[in-house]
């Protein structure tokens, strides 16, 4: 990311904010202002939710953002663990495993809230109750180091993978960190079965946990092809200058599409509002479409030149309730497959 | 908690732990891992200290003090550092092994058993190190020397005068290593996870993963205890009949013997050890703190302060300090206080059942980190203690591990001040407390701030327990480099490393130039591992 760019991004939000503000958001935004910040609990990487964060903290001087960033399932993992101890902190959740709002609306720890704007969103973005909506989408892929590996004899298809010449080459990210994997699991099962990861694992791939994780690994050079990572990552250490290519492999990519929502119990409600409204407006959506290389669900977000539209890839969907059913299932055969 | 089901008591889970073949398998792993290195730790550990403590080493005060760095070095970190010198394809010392040889294949692995074993001996010698190098201090000469004049040669004296003596030491050394490698939790999760294995410790944390088996934690947390326990309880009956004539006291007149031709080759192995312990880890720590790309060179292109800027920015990286200096402030403070307290009392025998109180200070000894935090996840989740998700939580957990080490070093100090000096005082009129106060506590100042240290070092590294019982408001500086570590964000990790790093050597600098010595070398023994 350039600091211009940012400015720029900036500029834009505050002229739009600015122009948008009505009674009754000024009543709002000062009842947000008095809870002073909004907890976020995200499974964005690490960079891009922080610079989210900046932006809105940018844009509404004096509510502080408190990004908790780690992998999809530990975010689920903590916020049960915390409501088990009658611990109350987390205002929104974003996390990449569709099946956790299954169970998060089933044991009613979500609020309904739609921000402006979302009834636009394609279905495969919007929860049909209305309690959250797909913040970003990003598409499982395969990478790997163009100074190590040439074009021609990259792997192209998911089963390349399983070419025992790939022994001790690759790098996977782990379902029981990483919701974008998880989801990635299940498509894959559904693809080629549970036999497909039985052969994987002879590779011997290298466990990592997030699925931010094998963007830096295959740019390293330590590992020279990604099985699996958020095709985003990649894009962003490829525009930092690595050598690192992207595929879309042909049997179909695995579409991760990640919910917010407010939770029922968010100690700063009005903030958390705000800070919804912020993440869905396009101003933001396009921000994440520019600068981390994400898709989103906003119809007037354009992308980047150099990015395949969604259209154009055979995706590989998975049902939320399916996910969320087999979420143990997924975690507890990959760790008897790959060891850890 | 272990034996606990919905009604009344089951072994269930014992039964599923035993049975499960993953669980097995991280069973067996850890023994493997604590024997080696406790053995490699040996090996590294007894000759440095027979080098450092009885022969005309050159440069053996750096020697020292280099091996003290590799002491405060976080295992963790020094894992970390060991993935971008050591990982099989982009790591350093690969990399120029094949510039250097022209192979395909590396060197080293680091993301295995030996590459875990290696890299946690490194950071456990100086375990061993202490322990023997004190006892050798201990020992005179003479028997030695009478040895040599009979015309054996130095290396049959070293071997079969000075090794018999210092035998229980260096065993005493073995199990103190083995302890800490079985209860380290940050090098295994860095170094056997990538590489799809499990230890004791990596496996209780995974079974807190979602949906948790908390009961099946607990469960397996016992055969570490057990371990753990048994021992100490060996270690402890080793040094008990430690009854050598020739282990005198202070006076015994000792003289370096000349390692001759050997100098320099011996100086050039305990460099070597401490190029892997600290020259190469804190020289690769220091280049990714300042890169763009860690594995690509460094230069001007790849240069930047970003890691820096963005590691001070993130809003978790600024809480967790001020939550890791605050704990490790309160921490030392009680935790001095509360030992030098329990010292005095159990050494002046003031009040009945004294030594069941020295028995309790130590006891936390046998419990490694991780167990200590299923105990404390369990007991303080529910009413009528709600602690979880407060920093009161890792309070007990860091004032429970440190006291150990706490009472020990206190213990020492309040051994060498004899009560004769005490009573003189009573004799002349004066009140216990004033006593205490004009006394005692002027020659126990520097003892104490002997602890405080160590406990503040101890607290600020703290990992094991922690990972288990932070909430995002709780977070300490050891969880953040563990969250970037899942992500794979080297350059910020290496700066928080140097940060931690920094703040260590700090305070080791502030206690040598408040007490004038070399305290660290004096640590007592009992320490908390993990």
């Amino acid at each position: 990311m350039t600091r211009l760019r940012l400015a720029t991004n900036l500029a834009a939000l505050a002229l739009v904010l600015s122009a948008a503000s009505a009674p009754a958001q000024d009543a709002r935004l000062e009842a947000a202002k008095k809870e002073g910040k909004v907890v976020w609990y995200t499974s964005l990487a690490l960079s891009s939710s922080e610079k989210v964060a900046k932006l809105f903290e940018a844009a509404y001087p004096g509510i502080k953002v408190e990004v908790h960033r780690t992998g999809s399932e530990r975010i689920l993992q903590r916020l049960m663990q915390e409501l088990q101890a009658n611990i109350k902190i987390a205002d929104v959740v974003h996390t990449s495993d569709a099946g956790h709002y299954v169970l998060l609306k089933d044991k009613k720890l979500l609020v309904k809230y739609a921000p402006a704007g979302v009834e636009r969103f394609p279905a495969a973005f919007k929860d049909k109750d209305g309690y959250h909506f797909g913040l970003r989408a990003t598409v499982n892929v395969i990478a790997y180091n163009s100074k190590i590996i040439p074009a021609a004899e990259a792997p192209r298809t998911w089963k390349d993978l399983l070419d025992p010449k790939w022994k001790g080459k690759l790098v996977t990210a782990h379902p029981g960190y990483s919701g974008v994997i998880t989801t990635h699991v299940l498509a894959l099962v559904h693809l080629h079965g549970w036999d497909y990861f039985k052969q994987l694992a002879q590779n011997k791939p290298m466990l990592v946990q997030s699925a931010v994780d094998p963007s830096g690994v295959v740019a390293s050079g330590e590992r020279p092809i990604a099985a699996n990572g958020g095709d985003y990552t990649f894009y962003q250490v490829k525009k930092k200058g690595n050598p690192v290519e992207i595929v879309f492999p042909k049997e179909g990519v695995p579409l991760v599409v990640s919910p917010s929502a407010i939770t029922s119990f968010a100690p700063h409600p009005n903030a958390a509002r705000l800070f919804t409204d912020f993440i869905y407006s396009r101003e933001l959506q396009q921000v994440l479409a520019d600068s981390e290389g994400l898709y989103t669900g906003h119809p007037d977000v354009t992308y980047p030149a150099d990015r395949p539209k969604l259209s154009e890839l055979n995706l590989l969907r998975v049902d939320p309730e399916e996910l969320e059913k087999r979420n143990e299932e997924i975690k507890t055969r990959f760790v008897e497959f790959f060891g850890a | 908690m272990s034996v606990s089901a919905e009604h009344g008591v089951t072994l269930a889970h014992y039964a599923r732990v035993f049975a499960d073949p993953q669980l097995q398998k991280a069973l067996w792993n850890t023994v493997v891992l604590a024997f080696w290195s406790g053995l490699l730790s040996v090996a590294i550990g007894a000759p440095m200290a027979w080098l450092s403590a009885r022969t005309d080493l050159p440069w053996s005060r750096v020697i020292r003090s280099l091996i003290m760095a590799s002491f405060v070095t976080p295992p963790f970190l020094g894992a970390f550092a060991w993935v971008m010198l050591a990982g099989p394809n982009a790591g350093y010392l690969n990399k120029l092994y094949r510039s250097l040889t022209g192979a395909e294949g590396p060197l080293l692995n680091i993301f295995t058993m030996p590459g875990l074993i290696f890299v946690v001996a490194i950071y456990t010698f100086p375990y061993v190190y202490i322990m023997i190098a004190n006892t050798l201090g201990l020992i005179a000469s003479d028997l030695e020397e009478a040895a040599s004049i009979l015309g054996a040669s130095r290396f049959r004296v070293a071997l079969t005068i000075t090794l018999p003596m210092v035998a229980p030491a260096i065993l005493s050394g073995f199990i103190l290593s083995v302890l800490q490698a079985l209860a380290l939790f940050g090098s295994p999760a860095i170094l056997a996870l990538p590489a799809g294995f499990h230890t004791i410790t990596t496996q209780i944390w995974a079974l807190f993963h979602y949906p948790p088996k908390v009961e099946m934690a607990a469960a397996f947390s016992v055969p570490l205890l057990l371990a753990t326990a048994l021992l100490l309880l060996v270690q402890k009956r080793l040094l008990g009949r430690r009854g050598y004539a020739s282990v005198g006291g202070k006076g015994a007149e000792r003289r370096a013997i000349p390692l001759g031709p050997w100098r320099y080759p011996a100086l050039l192995g305990c460099l070597a050890v401490l190029g892997c312990a600290v020259f190469l880890p804190y020289g690769i720590l220091a280049k990714a703190a300042f890169s763009r790309a860690w594995a690509q060179p460094l230069t001007w292109e790849n240069f930047t302060l970003e890691n820096w800027s963005f590691t001070f920015l993130y809003s978790s990286t600024q809480g967790a300090i001020v939550n890791t200096l605050e704990l490790g402030v309160l921490t030392a403070c009680v935790g001095a206080g509360l030992a030098a307290l329990l010292a005095y009392v159990t050494n002046r025998k003031l009040i009945v059942g004294h030594q069941l109180l020295a028995f309790l200070a130590l006891a936390p000894i046998v419990i490694p980190g991780t167990v200590l935090a299923v105990a404390l996840f369990i007991a303080y989740t529910r009413p009528p203690f709600l602690l979880y998700g407060t920093l009161w939580i890792l309070f007990i957990a860091y004032l429970t591990k440190e006291m150990p080490v706490g009472y020990s070093q206190s213990d020492a100090t309040f051994r060498g001040i004899h009560p004769e000096l005490e009573e003189a005082g009573r004799i002349l009129g004066a009140g216990r407390l004033r006593v205490l106060r004009e006394i005692t506590a002027p020659l126990a100042k520097s003892g104490i701030i002997a602890t405080w240290c160590f406990i503040f070092i101890g607290v600020i590294r703290e990992l094991s327990a922690s990972i288990i019982l932070f909430t995002p408001n709780t977070k300490v500086m050891s969880v953040v480099m563990f969250d970037l570590k899942e992500e794979g964000q080297f350059g910020a990790i290496a700066v928080l490393g140097i940060f931690m790093l920094a703040m260590t050597f700090a305070i080791v600098a502030l206690m040598q130039t408040l007490l004038g010595k070399d305290v660290l070398g004096q640590r007592p023994s009992a320490s908390a591992p993990g």
